[in-house]
């Protein structure tokens, strides 16, 4: 069987969960195989954390030489990686630097490329959700090596032993590759909260928090919660647009979505349509966002969500 | 100095938006406009046009790609300060995947720099309707260019442009030099309004149709039929079942949203 290489999503050696969806899915298509662009001593930990879900062989780029250089060289590694493999498929990590690379490597080798797949069944065949999420398409790459982006969350991570061996791989960047360059870097304050993309349950806020977002915090700590914001929240200035969910912002789809005082405006609904269970508390029974909702509450947030809050850490004590 | 800002004129959001029968876009049947999300490139253009005012002559040329009415996005790109405008429109290419969209745009980028060359192209972070955001970098790989993207502020000095970028994990800048592609998010500022005189005067500037053999393209390298992937099904998604509603007084709904969550298994 072809190998299905799968870029590794990482911080500095640290393998995000989204990478092991990846694997799982890679499976379905192939022999699963890692790549991993990062420090060269990190190779072993990361093939360690790749093994437990079925990674047979883990490529090791060391990116030495082109760190801070943005998407080209990584794009550049890939491609020259793919030629030597020939794998099935290509799977990268749906983020907007993941379908950058994807862009790139498309051109590279003269391939297909399906992004933001919510799935990939064994016959290859890539699912999408499109328009807001009001359609969901099915289709496949028919030119050349499958290249799919996949977005978090799009499948359970299935434990599956792998050899894991790690094999080093010399990619050969070209300086026309590293002429974009990130100059500086200031890391974004730890939250202690979820990932927006990775959480399984998502607490938003919108204009109808008025700014106060301290309901909308309390019941996103009792619920392990990310938190989220409307478009509206964020242009007032009271979140970072980190915390953006929409057309605009990040696309979510948690097991749990609950908007509080959001309208539910198309735009914001393009964000979190396909989040699996909907709630919503707003004053304006009329609003759109009840139109999905699979348990609304009409009524003030501020009253609503301390008292849910209260209710559930009087259920669990 | 020579400017290109890629606008796409894409289907009213708020519209019905649905496939044809060949699983494409229904980009014919239903009202459209100039990707607001192309705005705030067009925007970024004009300023950097502004601030280089004294200096040197930029020019901003808005290119688009699409049938007939997409010439209405080259239009409103005009209207707010663009100098001139290409329409690339050509039957074959309707249907066409974002691969060949980019080899377009890479044709049309190089042909409009056959008298001075291109030093950036200006894309918006994504169209309103597809959404991909993958054309950029499509386009950049093409042309042999860096790019630098998801800017949400956008400075520049002689041949250097510098960005800053937000990602979940840092606020970054990016450094890059001339010629190179950027792209610009909803944050990089509002976006003007064509004003009178911007209308009157855009009735008065060059808005060109190019066809693919314009640009040396070949018909079969464009449209659904050289496209690198096929849809073969669009379904739409069921409507979601209505759900239980409920109205609150004074926080009386606590023990039935608890209730719903405990159901779920989320508490
Ligand atoms: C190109 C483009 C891209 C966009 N991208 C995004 C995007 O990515 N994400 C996004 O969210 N938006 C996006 N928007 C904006 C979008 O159209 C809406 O304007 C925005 O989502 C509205 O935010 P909101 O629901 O918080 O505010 P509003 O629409 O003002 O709704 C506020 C709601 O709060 C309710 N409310 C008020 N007070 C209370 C209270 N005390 N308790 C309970 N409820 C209360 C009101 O009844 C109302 O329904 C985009 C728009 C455009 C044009």
């Amino acid at each position: 069987m072809s190998e299905v290489l799968v870029l590794v999503d990482h911080v500095d050696g640290a393998v995000k969960r989204s990478t092991f969806e990846l694997l799982t899915l890679a499976a379905r298509l192939g022999t699963p195989a890692a790549v991993f662009i990062g420090a060269a001593d990190a190779g072993a930990r990361v093939a360690e954390a790749v093994r437990a879900y079925g990674a047979q062989r883990v490529h090791v780029v060391d990116d030495a030489p082109i760190k801070g250089y943005l998407v080209a060289p990584t794009a550049e590694a890939l491609a020259q990686l793919a030629r030597q493999v020939e794998p099935a498929a290509i799977l990268i990590p749906s983020g907007a630097e993941g379908k950058e690379v994807a862009g790139r490597l498309s051109v590279k080798l003269d391939s297909g490329l399906i992004t933001d797949a919510i799935d990939v069944t064994e016959d290859g065949a890539a699912v999408q959700s499109a328009f807001a999420g009001n359609y969901t398409l099915t289709g496949r790459v028919t030119k050349g090596t499958p290249i799919i982006t996949v977005k978090p969350n799009s499948v359970a991570p299935v434990e599956a032993a792998g050899a894991g061996t790690v094999v080093p791989f010399a990619a050969h960047i070209s300086d026309a590759a590293r002429t974009a360059q990130i100059v500086a870097t200031q890391p974004r304050q730890a939250t202690g909260r979820p990932e927006l993309t990775e959480a399984a349950i998502i607490v938003s806020g919108g204009r109808g928090t008025g700014g106060d977002f301290t309901a909308v915090e309390a019941l996103a700590d009792e619920l392990g919660a990310a938190v989220g914001a409307s478009r509206a929240a964020v242009d007032s200035g009271w979140k970072p647009h980190t915390f953006q969910v929409g057309q605009t912002g990040k696309v979510v789809s948690p097991q749990l979505y609950v908007a509080n005082g959001i309208s539910g405006a198309i735009q914001h609904r393009a964000g979190m349509q396909t989040s699996k269970t909907i709630v919503a508390v707003n004053k304006d029974e009329e609003a759109p966002i009840f139109e999905l909702t699979d348990f609304g509450v009409v009524g003030d947030l501020h009253t609503v969500l301390p008292a849910v809050t209260e209710e559930i850490r009087r259920r669990r004590a | 100095m020579n400017i290109v800002v890629l606008v796409k004129h894409v289907p009213d959001a708020t519209a019905d938006r649905r496939f044809e029968p060949d699983l494409t876009v229904d980009r014919v049947g239903v009202d459209g406009l100039l990707s607001e999300l192309d705005e705030y490139a067009v925007e970024q253009a004009l300023q950097i046009k502004e601030k280089r005012a004294d200096g040197e002559e930029v020019v901003v040329t808005a290119l688009t790609v699409g049938p007939e009415q997409a010439a209405e996005a080259a239009r409103k790109a005009l209207q707010m300060g663009a100098d001139r405008a290409v329409h690339v429109s050509d039957d074959a290419i309707a249907g066409s995947d974002a691969l060949a969209t980019s080899l377009v745009l890479a044709r049309a980028t190089e042909r409009l720099g056959e008298g001075a060359p291109v030093d950036v192209v200006m894309c918006g972070m994504a169209s309103t309707d597809a959404g991909l955001s993958v054309v950029p970098a499509m386009l950049a790989e093409r042309l042999g260019l860096p790019q630098v993207t998801l800017a949400s502020v956008v400075e520049s000095q002689g041949d250097q442009v510098r960005i800053k970028r937000d990602t979940d994990a840092a606020t970054e800048v990016i450094g890059g030099t001339m010629p190179l592609v950027l792209s610009v998010t909803d944050q990089s500022g509002e976006a003007r309004y064509p004003s009178f005189k911007g209308i009157m005067a855009a009735k008065k500037k060059p808005l060109e149709t190019w066809s693919l053999a314009d640009i040396g393209l070949d018909a079969s390298a464009v449209g659904l039929a050289a496209a690198y992937t096929t849809v073969e099904e669009a379904a739409a998604r069921p409507p979601r079942a209505a759900g239980e509603m409920v109205t609150d007084q004074d926080g009386s709904s606590a023990a039935a949203l608890a209730d719903f969550l405990a159901s779920k298994k989320f508490i």
